[in-house]
């Protein structure tokens, strides 16, 4: 049990209709450095009673399909001794009091496992002691069951409900204890997510279905040239299409927000909108970017990776000393594409602009930054700014970007009435913020052991951080980018990490995991090559040593320290569970890998076979440990939908550019893998170590790409080593 | 130029530009948005409807040529307050993520049913395989469709 004194961040006052409101300021709850640590406003979050006895939990986070509006309220349900069914969960708008309500980094469950938890204890204690004076009885004699107060002596019981309005009245209790994980009701047994109900009855309203009074819709044909701009246009076929409104020429807005300079088609409707779109025409300045392309991208970073990189970001002993010295020096070159987010909800915006205010419907995964930059863009202050969170189809770290929103505030100034900004499947293709394309190069030696002495990784990327921002982070580009290489955990006493900076005019941001998608496939292939140079088997080689991690950068989340045994304990369980070394059918091979991202653990197991040329996954296992589990249906679900995630971008995805544009236009282009495609048989596994929990939305994509190829490498001797891997399924 | 149509249960009509799709006068002149704009070529699905009981890309079909046709979108298919044994299938195996692409997998799997083509996980995967889902719900919605061929 852990007692938290909260007296510090709660507020508790009568609600509108007789329930009961709870306001945590949860900046003075918050782990040290887990709250992101750049906005100390006064953040809080809400809980309501009512009188009906449903209880409301506004989450300060966005849903996106990671289910953390689920789990989020089950960390109050818990400690609330609440009914189940009878919790709700309610979209938040932003407010600098909610605090950072940024929702990334698989941080949503570990930044509110403290505050949520308290505030349901604390409401539960306020409960009792209202229940307790009721009946005249000590509080001590008192339980709590499914929003019930019980009285142990007799069979009185009050419902919560009927409690709230005075127990808003009492006085806040200055401590509290926390269930320890045995006395869990609610958490660590599968929920189906909160909203299942709404989005099944095709009722839960996502960006795209707002429809806000008098609002028109718009369409924007943008610059498919990043970089470039409108020269002129011609607006006059537009205008004569029915129901077309309005044409207004997006000027764009530059670093750190990046919208692209375009001309929008406003319309009484979407299809009109996007037919007076097709009749525009327009004269494009291609501006510096237009002759890029995937393949010059490569030519350098190729070049790159054979020198020195421009910045050292991790060294240790003296790796080149060594390779010079050694007689066999084992080198491999991993290179790996564009990726598109691709979410199922295409980009779009609703915005109305009134009397100098402006409101959003937006599906953001950042709502403070979306409202920062659209004050910024329209010159008004935050404060005239409000940001509504809509239901999101998909996110994955591409709704961090606030373009579609300052779009969509842009667009509704100038026409003067609302709008929503409806992105096509193409717009959205071919105007994301892509994960970078990247070369790297390890070359390595072997001690007399087999184990390695020596390892000089080097990498080359268009680094995500230049998108937003002129100047490099304290530390250089190279730290954020080589995420997953850098800082790979292995224990070896001659290490570095180079990095070289390849400029780019594609604009790039964060997809599920960001940078350790390409690292951890060069670090994860190249241990395995390792492994078999040394004859060793792959599960125990990594074990033997796997040890801390080696970075001279002042760790993130110093309270949230790497953990070998939880890496290996991740190693082994998934080992075990795919039956590693025991016989398999033939032609069967295992591949392994593992790694740590976002603050948790992972490893997994694929079982292939390739018969001619076609390759067949026939199981996949995963291990993960982000502590302990909340919703372990939710935290499943976030292992095998990353796990797929990664199979899809190992195996098929790969956006090209071509003159300084994207070559790939809809799905048929640029293909997710499919429900056919994908393996039947995904088996997750947990290790939930006793601490504090990080989360599950991230650490299993990782580790996909590099432990498919590993079995693939098995059943074929073949290394592939170029993202997607050149194989197709059978 | 104007059309008429059942849709859930219900006649309508509309004025409507001769080349628009149905989905855009499901979602924009009648309100409902179950049905999404994906990719409006017909490679996500999840515009998915049914059209006189047939799996049907509203975004592929133009709205006029649909006149006299008896159209299902996912806010029809539950009998008043009874839910379809799909949608209760797909609540019960939490076969969604951000839930999207829910609406036609749902309206598509009902399809699948119907045509008898879901008795084996394969037979399942391959009806399925025109309806995307990229949060990758793909283990649960093969175990809801089988749930319910398996008990009917």
């Amino acid at each position: 049990m852990s007692a938290v004194n909260r007296r510090d961040f709660l507020k508790v006052t009568a609600a509108v209709g007789g329930g009961l409101l709870v306001t945590i300021n949860l900046a003075a709850c918050r782990d040290k450095g887990a709250a992101g640590g750049t906005k100390a406003a006064d953040p809080s979050v809400f809980v309501r009673i009512n009188p009906d006895n449903t209880i409301v939990v506004t989450i300060p986070k966005s849903e996106m399909g990671q289910g953390v509006r689920t789990s989020l309220a089950m960390l109050v349900a818990e400690e609330l001794d609440a009914d189940w069914n009878q919790v709700r969960a309610e979209l938040a708008y932003y407010d600098p009091k909610f605090g950072d309500m940024g929702t990334g980094g698989s941080s949503s469950v570990r930044q509110n496992w403290m505050p949520l938890r308290t505030a349901g204890a604390t409401l539960r204690a306020m409960l009792v002691a209202t229940a307790a004076k009721e009946w005249g009885v000590d509080a001590a004699e008192c339980t709590t069951d499914n929003s019930f107060v019980h009285h142990a002596k007799g069979d009185r019981k009050l419902h919560y409900g009927a409690l709230a309005a005075k127990a808003a009245t009492q006085p806040i209790p200055a401590d509290v204890k926390l269930k320890a994980k045995a006395d869990w009701k609610l958490m660590g047994k599968d929920r189906v997510g909160i909203d299942v109900g709404p989005i099944t009855h095709g009722t839960a309203q996502y960006g795209l279905d707002v429809k806000v009074p008098g609002m028109l819709y718009a369409s924007i044909e943008r610059t498919l040239v990043f970089g470039g701009t409108v020269k002129s246009f011609d607006k006059a076929a537009a205008l004569a299409v029915p129901g077309v409104k309005d044409v207004v020429e997006i000027k764009g807005v530059g670093i750190g927000v990046t919208v692209h300079p375009g001309v929008a088609v406003v319309a009484t409707n979407t299809w009109a909108a996007m037919k007076g779109r097709k009749a525009l025409t327009i004269q494009w300045e291609a501006g510096p970017h237009a002759a890029e392309s995937s393949e010059s991208y490569l030519a350098t970073m190729r070049a790159a990776v054979e020198k020195k990189g421009e910045e050292t970001v991790n060294t240790k002993g003296d790796p080149d000393g060594v390779l010079a010295k050694s007689a066999k020096v084992i080198s491999g070159v991993f290179e790996t594409p564009f990726l598109s987010h691709a979410t199922m909800e295409p980009m779009n915006c609703t915005a109305s602009f009134k009397d100098g205010q402006v409101e959003l419907w937006s599906p953001t995964q950042y709502p403070d930054m979306a409202t920062a930059e659209v004050a910024k863009a329209l010159g008004l202050k935050p404060e005239k700014v409000r940001v509504n969170l809509t239901m999101m189809g998909g996110g994955f770290g591409r709704r961090i970007n606030p373009d579609f929103s300052v779009e969509a505030a842009l667009v509704s100034k100038a026409i003067g009435q609302p709008v929503k900004v409806v992105w096509t499947r193409e717009d959205d293709l071919r105007h994301d913020f892509y994960r970078p394309c990247s070369v790297h190069r390890i070359d390595a030696s072997l001690g007399p052991d087999g184990m390695p002495e020596a390892w000089r990784h080097r990498v080359s990327t268009p680094s995500i951080d230049v998108s937003y921002q002129e100047k490099p982070p304290e530390g250089g580009w190279g730290p954020n980018e080589t995420d997953g290489s850098a800082n790979m955990s292995y224990r070896i006493p001659n290490r570095s990490c180079e990095y070289t900076l390849q400029a780019s005019g594609v604009p790039r941001g964060w997809w599920r995991a960001v940078s350790t998608t390409h690292g951890m496939f060069a670090v994860e292939s190249m241990i395995d090559d390792l492994a078999a140079a040394a004859g060793k088997d792959p599960v125990e080689y990594r074990i033997a040593m796997i040890d801390g991690v080696w970075w001279k950068q002042p760790p993130d989340f110093p309270e949230y320290p790497f953990r070998a045994d939880r890496l290996k304990g991740v190693l082994q369980l998934a080992a075990d569970k795919a039956g590693w070394g025991k016989p398999l059918p033939k032609g069967h091979a295992m591949g392994i890998s593992c790694g740590y991202d976002h603050l948790s653990y992972a490893a997994e197991v694929f079982e292939v076979s390739v018969v001619n040329d076609r390759l067949r996954i026939h199981r996949v296992v995963v291990a993960a440990d982000a502590g302990p589990v909340v919703n372990p249906n939710g935290a499943r679900a976030m292992l095998e939908g990353g796990v797929i995630m990664g199979l899809s971008a190992a195996l098929k995805e790969r956006v090209t550019i071509k003159g300084g544009g994207v070559a790939q236009k809809n799905f048929d282009s640029y293909s997710l893998l499919r429900i056919n495609e994908a393996p039947v048989v995904i088996e997750a596994y947990f290790v939930e170590t006793d601490t504090a929990p990080t989360g599950f939305g991230e650490p299993a994509v990782p580790p996909v790409a590099a432990g498919l190829a590993n079995a693939i490498f098995r059943a074929t001797g073949k290394r592939l080593r170029t993202l997607p891997l050149d194989i197709k399924l059978a | 130029m104007e059309v008429r149509l059942t849709v859930n249960g219900r006649e309508r009509g509309a004025e409507v530009d001769p080349r628009a799709a149905l989905l855009d006068l499901l979602r924009d002149q009648f309100g409902l948005t179950g049905a999404k704009r994906g990719c409006e070529r017909g490679e996500c699905g999840a515009c998915t409807v049914l059209v006189d009981g047939r799996p049907t890309l509203s975004c592929l079909t133009l709205a006029v040529a649909n006149g006299g046709r008896s159209v299902t979108t996912i806010e029809g298919l539950a009998d008043g307050d009874r839910l379809h044994p799909v949608q209760q299938a797909f609540i019960d195996h939490d076969a969604l993520q951000c839930g999207f692409c829910t609406p036609g997998q749902i309206l598509a799997a009902v399809a699948c049913l119907d045509a008898g083509r879901a008795n084996t996980d394969d037979e399942v995967r391959e009806w399925m395989s025109g309806n995307l889902c990229r949060c990758a719900a793909y283990p649960q919605i093969v175990a809801a469709v089988r749930a319910v061929a398996a008990a009917r």
